[in-house]
């Protein structure tokens, strides 16, 4: 076990027989440990599966590994959450688990080592079916209606009512976790800030403090109060655009035209921080690039203060409609119980009942959290998701006024910057777990003998959260589709990499 | 009812009389470069090429050239070069007709921040007023991070209100006369994206938005595809280009207008 703000030595991960690693990790799932991740790592002995579990009550992270040949026996049956990251093994490793319940392709993507080009594409595959006389299946994607991601969904449905849907993805897959090993280091932290675009601040954040963790070096305070800042306005933005999205799919479009608006305005005030609207190039290994001044801080403040009341007043006009609030009520639900077995994470864990917040579980730095709180929901359907996001709103927006108070205060006094040694330390193991606005995003990194990226694994929140959708799919009408896709509004690259 | 009509009232009229006006954007926002001829002769280490991450720049005769087709606008290279021969203008209307007018060589004019319509850099492949009063894209999302998305998806709204140019986004590639391509174009996305171009009717237009769609942006080195959208579509298809990662929605705005703008008056 470590702290989950050390690295570790990969020499120090014990090295178990594969059933030991599946019935650890199973174990302490049902202790209430959370499996954070499950990946392959290449070594001279084939391929290493590491295993990483998270204990948020004790802040402590755990790792084993095995060596599983070419086949063991699945721990999905057991403990669901491990359904997809046993899934993304057997297809980028080809190591089979046994026994999984539906051993599919995550990203339809050719093996390690394998031949590029033969493949059958996303799309390209078969699906759970549901036979019967007056049952009918519903394809929709890649290409969609709207400005959106390709995916691709396909619904079983007896009349209106979807019995199950399958959701079909890997159209973005980019091979990004393997970029960030072959490219030059000056490219990697552009290729962090595109994992998943709408989220820049949340990967690199992620990024920089992996490499802070291996490297052992100690950011200002400043810094983390900049990075803070960036990421609660990504939350703004993000939150206060879903808002007006499902205004726009309950048909509410006063809120729906003026969220379009207003989701523009934090983007501009992000903007101001660092030139991108989407935070690209704000950060650093180290701190931030970007400082701002005691008079910046000042307009920002304004400017935020003035975006908030516009949100404020575009939501409340929103959710005191009773044609609204009928329509969000009990559409959509996830029952907490699944919400557990998936390991759903971020504000869609939060809205089922589960209480998980890398901010208050994970923080980043030992500033208080002020007005930051694990806001939570019990319902699990798209009411709770709506109002989560707009008690949220609250929360961020008084925060992010109160760090720009405080960096104008304290201007001049502490750099937002310190300097990253150019090596990293040889085979360590760092992780990072931050908050993105759709939840923990989750990164690890593991250096070779020279220092350099051994392996490095991405998890963004819709990996794991995607499932929740088919679920919340479950028994409703199909016309359900578009309203609960937008309460969850997941990321599709986030997912393909 | 009467907070609604409160509210409507509080939340105003926000439409910008875009181009006539001056859009507002942070000054810290890196538009279009401007590049001083040097010899680079003090700059033994090629500062400004070890620093870029998408080897958007090169070194000639008459100093740094820069390719706003793989630039991410991220001013490591303004930071890098020991003379100050690179900087970045404020200027947002970036797009171009050819790949080749995406290169950027010598220092910006004095008078670039004028606002108004500006020509596109380079020349039209081909005559595009046809499609100057009405324009339907069907947008294609290929590979892309969705921040280019975004800013494509944020011209609806009012600030922009992309409809009042008589410009759309049609649902169906049937019902469109050109497509809007973001992304590096994944291996995944290949036959979708051509799918898509070869259901528009002729005659079609193609507008790459992004680094990645122009020449796969940081996604270039990937073994999934991943060269834009001229890796996949026939040579000349791409009509108009339009740099950054992602562009800022002015930049789109401006982009898309190179096709569709027909001469309004100022209001
Ligand atoms: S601003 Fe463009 S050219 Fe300069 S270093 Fe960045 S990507 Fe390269
Ligand atoms: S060009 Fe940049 S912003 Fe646009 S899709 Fe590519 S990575 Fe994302």
């Amino acid at each position: 076990m470590f702290n989950y703000r050390e690295s570790v030595a990969w020499n120090d991960i014990p090295l178990v027989s594969m059933d030991a690693l599946c019935s650890f990790a199973v174990e302490r799932c049902r202790r209430n440990w959370r499996l954070l991740a499950l990946f392959g790592v290449p070594s001279p002995s084939g391929t290493e599966v590491v295993c990483l579990l998270a204990d948020a009550s004790a802040r402590l992270l755990d790792a084993v590994r095995a060596l599983p040949g070419r086949a063991y026996d699945s721990m999905t049956p057991q403990c669901p959450q491990a359904h997809l990251f046993e899934r993304e093994l057997f297809e980028t490793w080809g190591i089979r688990p046994e026994g999984h319940p539906w051993l599919k392709p995550v990203r339809f993507r050719p093996a390690e080592g394998g031949k590029r080009n033969a493949r059958p594409g996303p799309g390209q595959a078969d699906y759970y079916r549901v036979e019967g006389a007056e049952v009918h299946e519903v394809a929709v994607g890649p290409v969609h209606a709207g400005v959106i991601e390709p995916g691709h969904f396909r619904f079983q449905c007896y009349g209106e009512n979807v019995m199950h849907l399958e959701i079909e993805l890997g159209f973005q897959h980019r091979d990004a976790e393997h970029l960030v090993l072959t490219s030059p280091a000056r490219l990697v932290l552009p290729i962090m800030e595109n994992m998943a675009g709408d989220t820049a601040i949340g990967h690199a954040t992620a990024y920089c403090t992996v490499v802070e963790r291996l490297s052992g070096v100690k950011v200002t305070d400043r810094a983390h109060i900049l990075r803070r800042l960036a990421l609660e306005l990504e939350r703004l933005a993000n939150h206060t655009r879903d808002l007006g999205a499902i205004g726009g799919d309950t048909g509410f479009l006063p809120t729906s035209a003026w969220n379009g608006r207003i989701t523009g305005d934090f983007l501009n005030i992000t903007s101001e921080l660092c030139g991108s609207r989407f935070g690209r190039n704000l950060l650093c290994p180290g701190g931030v690039k970007w400082d701002l001044d005691a008079e910046l801080c000042r307009s920002l403040a304004k400017r935020l203060r003035a975006a908030y009341r516009d949100a404020r007043g575009s939501v409340d006009v929103m959710l005191e409609s009773s044609s609204v609030l009928a329509r969000l009520t009990g559409t959509g639900r996830v029952s907490f119980e699944d919400a557990r077995a998936l390991g759903l994470v971020g504000m869609a864990a939060r809205s089922c009942g589960v209480a998980v917040d890398a901010r208050m579980d994970w923080p980043l730095c030992d500033l208080d959290n002020g007005t930051l709180h694990k806001r939570m929901r019990t319902t699990g359907d798209v009411l709770a998701r709506t109002l989560l996001r707009s008690d949220e709103l609250n929360d961020s927006a008084a925060s992010a006024e109160a760090d720009l108070m405080q960096l104008g205060f304290s201007s001049g006094e502490e750099a937002c910057r310190v300097s990253v040694p150019e090596a990293m330390p040889a085979s360590r193991l760092a992780v990072a777990q931050v908050e993105g606005w759709r939840g923990e995003v989750c990164h690890v990194g593991i250096t070779g003998k020279d220092g350099s990226w051994l392996a490095y694994k991405v998890i963004d929140p819709s990996f794991h959260n995607w499932f929740a959708l088919a679920m919340a799919l479950r028994g409703e009408q199909i016309s359900d589709f578009p309203l609960c896709n937008k309460s969850f509004n997941l990321s599709y690259c986030g997912h393909d990499l | 009812m009467f907070d609604i009509i409160r509210e409507r009232l509080h939340q105003g009229y926000r439409t910008l009389n875009y181009p006539f006006v001056s859009p507002s954007i942070s000054p810290r926002f890196a538009g279009l470069p401007s590049l001083e001829p040097t010899s680079c002769k003090g700059c033994e280490g090629r500062a400004c090429l070890a620093a870029c991450p998408t080897n958007a720049l090169r070194i000639t005769a008459e100093g740094p050239e820069l390719d706003m087709g793989r630039c991410l606008f991220c001013r490591a290279c303004e930071k890098a070069c020991p003379e100050g021969k690179i900087t970045f203008t404020h200027e947002h209307r970036l797009a171009a007709y050819t790949r080749e007018a995406l290169i950027v060589r010598g220092k910006a004019p004095e008078d670039i921040e004028q606002p108004g319509i500006r020509q596109a850099r380079g020349t039209q492949k081909r005559d595009l007023s046809l499609f100057a009063r009405s324009l339907k894209l069907r947008e294609v999302s290929a590979g892309g991070c969705m921040a280019c998305e975004a800013d494509v998806n944020v011209l609806g709204t009012l600030i922009y209100d992309l409809g009042r140019f008589g410009i759309e986004y049609a649902a169906s590639p049937r019902h469109a006369d050109g497509i809007l391509v973001t992304g590096p174009v994944t291996e995944n996305m290949r036959a979708a994206l051509l799918d898509t171009w070869q259901a528009v009717p002729e005659p079609k237009i193609v507008i790459a938005v992004g680094a990645c769609a122009i020449s796969g942006g940081t996604f270039k080195g990937s073994r999934e595809g991943c060269g834009g959208v001229e890796s996949v579509l026939p040579e000349g298809s791409v009509d108009v280009y339009v740099p950054g990662c992602p562009p800022n929605p002015w930049t789109i705005l401006d982009g898309i207008l190179s096709v569709a703008w027909k001469k309004h008056a100022a209001k």
